[in-house]
């Protein structure tokens, strides 16, 4: 099974996303914001990452970026999921190297296209 | 809902739409005629039987057969067909078509556009290949409402993350507000008509593509047989039809066959379009 990291502030979004996950067959990991999504990659590395952008301590565009700069660190597969809904923050996060981009609200069928699209499924 | 009342409404589907509704769709009708009902000032489902019952009104008609069919669809649906027509497809008739430069395409129930869009997009991916090509495709459906909402190319957030990678988003879109616009070159790509299958089909020319995916299943055995008999006269004899996963020639047609090992995709039974697309 493939492990999935979930990084939300939200408790409800995390939950959401948990329970569309693993009817998908991934395991999940739960981070709160960057900070603890990046000591997340360090104990465990995950296949992907559901990222969240607006969190406190440690965002997810920084999370992102902070990643994508270590070269010791198996790059995961980077899917944010979050609020921003502009064109402009779509190119900011694709540029910063992430894979996929989904616009809350989601449902599993997003969750679904999406992860297939970049190969998880 | 009363029997008569079922009977009348599911025969004069069948005669405007060859639309077959079973009796376990009854919450169907009712879902979707209510308020359909309540749009023309009428209180309940009965009172509309009542009227289409009293007079053939054929815009109300019109409207109980638009609001009946089925009009889901989303970007790239179930992929196999679109990788299909990438790596095989297009590429035989590349080829095949290369002195004429000339291709036909052909969405038979192109719904709210993004099939016939999502084929666009491919296209204009390999641009190289493609730009100085005339290249047709042709989107219809039974129901001119969508078809409004296809040559608009305007779509929700919603629907734009069901199957289309966000590469393709960025690329080909532009962002109105809530709505997501298709750019004009992808638009201009693609024609729509009004058109439905069950009338005869002179007057939409030859086509060397057709997709007509999930739409046979709602008709009865004699109709899947007469639509696909009468595509088979407009396809080109090395041209590749494309049918929905749940949907078969087999028992039906002579004049498709299935392609072996690719869900979906048929062609005609006198021509020997696998070898053309390297499926052979």
């Amino acid at each position: 099974m493939k492990l999935c990291l979930v990084v939300d502030d939200s408790k409800v979004i995390r939950k959401v996303a948990r329970r569309i996950l693993e009817e998908l067959h991934f395991d999940i990991e739960e981070a709160v914001d960057g900070q603890d999504a990046l000591e997340a990659c360090e104990r465990n590395m995950p296949d992907v990452v559901l990222l969240d952008w607006n969190m406190p301590v440690m965002d997810g565009l920084e999370f992102l970026r902070a990643v994508r700069a270590r070269d010791d660190f198996e790059q995961p597969i980077v899917v944010f999921c979050t609020t921003e809904n502009d064109m402009a923050h779509i190119r900011t996060a694709i540029e910063a190297g992430a894979n996929e981009y989904i616009m809350k609200p989601f449902d599993r069928e997003i969750i679904e296209a999406k992860f297939s699209q970049v190969g998880l499924m | 809902m009363k029997t008569e009342d079922f009977d009348f409404l599911s025969g004069m589907l069948k005669e405007r739409s060859g639309l077959m509704l079973t009796q376990d769709k009854i919450y169907l009708l009712e879902s979707r005629l209510t308020p359909l009902a309540r749009k023309r000032g009428l209180d309940t489902l009965d009172a509309l039987i009542q009227k289409l019952r009293m007079r053939a009104d054929q815009g109300l008609i019109r409207d109980v057969t638009e609001a009946m069919t089925t009009n889901e669809s989303f970007f790239f649906r179930d992929n196999t067909p679109f990788d299909l027509f990438k790596n095989h497809v297009a590429p035989a008739m590349e080829k095949a078509r290369g002195n004429q430069k000339r291709l036909r395409i052909w969405c038979a129930a192109a719904s709210t556009g993004q099939e016939p869009y999502s084929l666009a997009i491919l296209l204009r991916e390999q641009w190289h290949k493609w730009k100085d090509w005339r290249i047709e495709i042709i989107g219809t459906d039974i129901c001119t409402q969508v078809l409004d909402k296809a040559k608009a190319g305007s779509y929700s957030q919603f629907e734009v993350q069901r199957g289309l990678p966000i590469q393709l988003l960025i690329k080909y879109f532009k962002q109105e507000g809530d709505i997501w616009r298709l750019n004009d070159e992808i638009r201009n790509m693609v024609t729509y008509r009004p058109f439905n299958l069950l009338d005869n089909f002179i007057g939409l020319g030859n086509f060397d593509i057709i997709f007509c995916r999930n739409v046979l299943i709602y008709f009865d055995q004699p109709t899947k047989s007469a639509v696909l008999n009468r595509m088979a006269k407009t396809l080109a004899k090395d041209g590749t039809l494309f049918l929905g996963a749940a949907e078969t020639v087999l028992g039906i047609t002579d004049e498709f066959r299935p392609v072996r090992g690719q869900r979906g995709l048929y062609v005609p039974s006198s021509g020997e379009a696998e070898k053309l697309m390297g499926l052979g």
